[in-house]
């Protein structure tokens, strides 16, 4: 028999909308509907008395996770990953069906969980390493470390409410990397940061997953979950869909993203984002605007956004990421790259902003556009996964030594000279 | 596609799992799983304690100066004005009225700060597993710091007016577990319900309002009637907390028959409050 640390059967998780889920009710609900109730009831005999909606977010999820594995999660917003994640991590009851988990578990749903404002980096790293599940022993022989990798420095003693966004997360991330459980337990907390950073922490995350501990990990960043995770599951609809070795299931997913083609549109209201930026649609164009699911290097092409924004913050950033079919982060690129004075103008209602990708510079192969929507370093408003693909065909140009396949995600042509 | 199946249909788990699935009805307290988490406890109600200190100007001063402040204004009104007297012409209504003040400002304190503590809480509850208890026993924690400092206060008080204390005073410490008891009964109910029921928040302050004009902060609790009226007040367990306060400091007539009514009721309160807060417990992170 195997050495299982994580086991689910028949896992399921049901929200009444409209009911339990409901944000709050009133005292004064509660009390009127007491009334009301059986009052309907003596006039209506029979009518269903509860008007909410069962959702399930999970069900039937049957899951087995060996000792020492890294299990990857993927799936779309919405899917049911985060859900799954509260349910392991015991912060929500299943409806139905049970968790075995055998080992000590430390979740990680959101770097910087209890951090207080007012209290010093110093203090909030023994509080949070608290909150996380460390001992006071624990805390303190890891203090220096976590200073260190922190990067903050003589900041420690300044409240955290002084610190920049990119300093507070990286404290909050340092405590949580040294965290030592036996089961990790890490939604999507990567997607924040500065890219260095990112990468110290994908690096310190590789060497918890190979260090003999058994990790769930939940990420739209399909390169993360390849290098880090042994196997991947994939949920779709609160069900679980897919399961295998993590390259075949990232291969089989980003394959079927690849089928929404090079258009996508949403209905008004419907898009990804909220009432301050919604997007209404990204599609891929050519350089004579039309919808372009085959583009050739030979000539610039355009992504194309359209988005509703309900107010227009001087930190908005719209933008994309470049993603190859491996999962790679080929770039990221928003409108506000430029110096301010060329940013497009935003204004309240509909925008269309085009983003031209210059001839000569992918490679062969299908690549994703993963729109980014953000407040700057505040919070993401859009943080998709793919939503258009595209494939590229990779013009050689003049050269006749060029026309080999290249390694490498983009193959630009750049210029040579003798000096 | 898979059949539901009826839950607790599955064999037992192996040895060393712990399983999570659905409870029904009333949980057991668990209080061993509390103790485990003992040092997030601690972390949290010396977070409270700080953040309340560092935020404020005067800092410290004002677990000091409100409790006085408030005994100068009511020994001016009531004592001077409305003519209510200290039950013992060798205490002045300056030390009787302070000393019930400090177990009523610890309890009122403790109930507006735990009985939120929740919802004020909500992040952790919604990203991080732990006994949900521990968020309402820190906020009743975090409240002694200012008991002790008025404590001090009072001491410094007494030396003014030159009464000794009694060697009763060995008993004060059963008497500020009480009010910490009261005041975590009451928390466990309001911060439980505040979950499910955002209007608590807004009745905490109406609440605790009047539940001082019927604890005997203000008069002695001689200045009721004997009879069912007095039996009425003393269902009030703060009558008793303050009651036994005032007798282990100044030396008064011990609070006899209605300090075990008070007991009897914080036991009764104590313990339903623990077991709705657990049975609640489940559905908080769903909710909140």
């Amino acid at each position: 028999m195997t050495d299982i640390a994580v086991r689910t059967l028949g896992l399921g998780k049901m929200y009444s909308i409209g009911g339990e889920r409901e944000k709050y009710r009133t005292l004064r609900d509660t009390l009127t509907q007491a009334v009301r109730r059986p009052l309907e009831r003596i006039r209506h005999p029979g009518a269903a008395t509860h008007s909410s909606t069962d959702l399930w977010a999970l069900r039937n999820i049957d899951l087995e996770v060996e000792n020492g594995q890294a299990l990857g999660i993927i799936g779309r917003n919405g899917s049911g990953k985060t859900t799954l994640l509260k349910v392991l991590s015991h912060i929500t009851e299943p409806t139905e069906g049970r968790v075995e988990i055998r080992g000590r578990v430390a979740s990680l749903l959101e770097v910087g969980t209890g951090f207080h404002p007012e209290l010093t980096g110093r203090e909030n790293i023994q509080l949070n390493g608290a909150i996380l599940g460390m001992t006071r022993a624990e805390i303190k022989d890891k203090f220096d470390e976590i200073v260190d990798f922190s990067e903050i420095g003589r900041f420690l003693d300044t409240p955290v409410k002084r610190y920049s966004s990119g300093m507070y997360v990286r404290l909050a991330f340092a405590v949580a990397a040294h965290l030592e459980p036996e089961i990790l337990i890490v939604d999507e907390v990567l997607a924040v940061g500065d890219a260095g950073f990112q990468k110290k922490c994908l690096g310190k995350m590789e060497d918890v997953a190979g260090g003999g501990r058994t990790v769930l990990f939940v990420s739209h960043n399909m390169q993360a979950i390849t290098s880090l995770c042994d196997r991947a599951i994939q949920i779709d609809g609160g069900r679980l869909v897919n399961s295998g070795s993590a390259d075949a299931i990232v291969a089989e997913y980003l394959a079927q993203q690849a089928e929404t083609g090079a258009s996508a549109t949403w209905d008004s209201g419907k898009g990804p984002g909220d009432e301050e930026a919604r997007l209404v649609s990204v599609q891929v164009l050519d350089d004579a605007d039309t919808i372009a699911p085959f583009v050739s290097t030979d000539a610039p092409f355009h992504v194309r956004m359209e988005i509703d924004l309900g107010h227009v913050d001087d930190a908005l950033t719209i933008g994309f990421d470049l993603v190859a079919a491996d999962g790679a982060v080929v770039m990221r690129s928003f409108h506000t790259d430029g110096s301010p004075e060329h940013w497009p103008r935003l204004r309240v209602g509909r925008n269309a902003l085009s983003c031209t990708i210059p001839a000569g510079l992918l490679n062969d192969g299908r690549y994703f556009v993963m729109p980014r929507v953000s407040l700057y370093h505040v919070r993401w408003i859009v943080h998709a996964d793919s939503v258009v693909s595209f494939d590229v065909h990779r013009d050689p140009g003049l050269s006749p030594y060029a026309i080999t396949s290249r390694p490498g995600a983009i193959a630009p042509t750049l210029d040579w000279q003798t000096c | 596609m898979s059949i539901a199946r009826p839950a607790g249909d599955w064999p037992a788990p192996a040895e060393g799992f712990v399983v999570y699935q659905r409870k029904r009805g009333w949980a057991a307290l668990d209080l061993r799983q509390l103790w485990a988490y003992r040092e997030l406890l601690y972390f949290l109600t010396w977070r409270d304690i700080l953040v309340r200190y560092k935020q404020a100007v005067l800092g410290v001063t004002w677990a000091v100066l409100q409790p006085f402040l408030t005994m100068v204004v009511f020994t001016v009104v009531f004592n001077k004005a409305l003519g209510i007297k200290s039950p013992d012409s060798a205490i002045p209504y300056a030390v009787f009225s302070y000393t019930g003040l400090l177990p009523w400002n610890y309890f009122s304190g403790a109930l507006s700060r735990s009985g939120v503590s929740l919802v004020g809480n909500a992040n952790l509850l919604t990203k991080v597993y732990f006994p949900r208890l521990v968020i309402p026993i820190s906020g009743v924690l975090a409240g002694l710091v200012d008991l002790a400092l008025s404590f001090v206060v009072l001491l410094g008080l007494m030396a003014a007016y030159g009464i000794a204390p009694t060697w009763h005073m060995v008993f004060v410490p059963v008497f500020v577990l009480l009010a910490l008891l009261t005041a975590l009964a009451v928390s466990l109910w309001l911060a439980a319900l505040n979950v499910l029921y955002r209007d608590v928040q807004y009745i905490i302050p109406f609440l605790v309002q009047l539940w001082m004009f019927v604890s005997p902060v203000i008069y002695p609790i001689s200045a009721i009637p004997e009879g069912s009226l007095r039996v009425a007040f003393a269902l009030n367990p703060m009558t008793g907390v303050i009651g036994g306060f005032r007798w282990a400091m100044l030396g008064q007539e011990f609070p006899g028959g209605y300090m075990w009514v008070s007991l009897a009721v914080v036991a009764v309160l104590l313990v339903g409050g623990l077991f709705y807060f657990k049975r609640m417990e489940r559905v908080f992170a769903d909710v909140v």
